[in-house]
């Protein structure tokens, strides 16, 4: 039930790739709402042109993220009491990535980049072969399930600073990918996967800032992932493994 | 900006410089807690094929562990060709090989 005597100040970017300005808008504040509860509140009351992007509203499709009050947020899962400062919210598009329009973002780049870090699927069987066992207690395995969760939300990737120093940086999430496919049994591409995460722009460039830790909403740790793949590819580099 | 050949060798250099560092810090208490004049100092290390082998390994991997991270401090914080940028680090790594080591040869010879 909405409370007539509270209301929210909400800044809400506006804007295209080129230029663009934050606008205010007053929001009526309920006991239970979500920053997208709030944009979507906006779009219907009063800026039917404002372009933001949602689909499941349950926190798995990772399509909502956006940066509230500074910090990068699954929006549908982050409730306003959470996250206001004093009744305050500023909504921006995601950190890292191009603007497309208000608050919808290019993600483009964030999976190009997984896909530079092999973050695909090496098939080394076909459709006919056996399925193949996998325990589910091995340490391998066990290391895989503990990435496996990510919805690619790209809010580790808007958090990481390293990312923004350095564009060529493949970030959190596909370094993440990368390490739970060097870890599947089922997948065949070791080498192309340590031969990509071993380049300029790599797992060598993050600096173990934690960031994406501290900001994906699933709780996962790609900076765990990460000094995994560094610690992969520093003994492959002195074992001299091709 | 780092290929996995410099971030090994700035790792390795890390991992033989944090016990020089230890080394270097109590050689400091000792020196300064000592009260030992320069006099005193130098009549220790003067000709100590010891003391010039741990402070000249401690320069030689200072020079390559500061260089490349200063290399990668540059590299995030302006944008910089490939070539200046080995320019720079090999500058820096230079410049401290050449400090240092004349510092080395100036308390160590005999």
């Amino acid at each position: 039930m909405p409370d007539a005597a509270a209301s929210l100040s909400v800044s809400v970017w506006r804007g295209g790739p080129e230029a663009g300005a934050f606008r205010s808008f007053d929001v009526p504040a309920l006991k239970n709402q979500t920053v997208l509860d709030v944009v979507a509140w906006i779009q219907r009351n009063a800026e039917p042109t404002l372009s933001y992007r949602f689909a499941c509203r349950v926190g798995m499709c990772g399509s909502c993220a956006m940066m509230v009050n500074g910090q990068p947020r699954w929006t549908c899962r982050t409730h306003v009491r959470k996250v206001a400062e004093d009744g305050r919210l500023e909504i921006a598009p995601l950190r890292n990535l191009p603007v497309i329009k208000d608050l919808a973002v290019d993600m483009d780049p964030f999976f190009d980049k997984w896909v530079k870090a092999e973050g695909v699927f090496h098939s080394s069987t076909d459709r006919a072969a056996d399925i193949a066992p996998v325990r589910p207690s091995t340490p391998a395995r066990v290391a895989a399930d503990a990435g496996i969760e990510c919805i690619n939300c790209a809010v580790c990737y808007a958090a990481c600073d390293s990312v923004a120093a350095n564009p060529d940086y493949l970030g959190p999430a596909a370094l993440n990918r990368a390490w739970t496919l060097l870890n599947d049994a089922k997948d065949s591409g070791r080498v192309a996967i340590l031969d990509a995460v071993s380049r300029p722009g790599g797992c060598t460039s993050c600096h173990s800032q934690g960031s994406c830790e501290r900001f994906c909403p699933n709780e996962l740790s790609p900076l765990t992932s990460i000094a995994g793949l560094k610690r992969e590819a520093a003994w492959r580099f002195l074992r001299k493994e091709s | 900006m780092l290929d996995m050949r410099l971030y090994m060798l700035q790792r390795l250099s890390a991992l033989v410089m944090a016990p020089l560092v230890f080394g270097h810090i109590a050689v400091m208490i000792y020196a300064i807690g000592g009260g030992l004049s320069a006099a005193e100092v130098l009549g220790r290390t003067q000709g100590s094929v010891g003391w010039m082998l741990f402070y000249g390994t401690f320069v030689v991997v200072v020079s390559i562990h500061a260089a490349i991270g200063l290399r990668v401090v540059l590299a995030e914080t302006i944008r910089i060709g490939r070539l200046p940028l080995a320019l720079f680090s090999w500058a820096v790594c230079l410049g401290l090989l050449y400090m240092g080591l004349s510092a080395v040869h100036a308390v160590t010879a005999s």
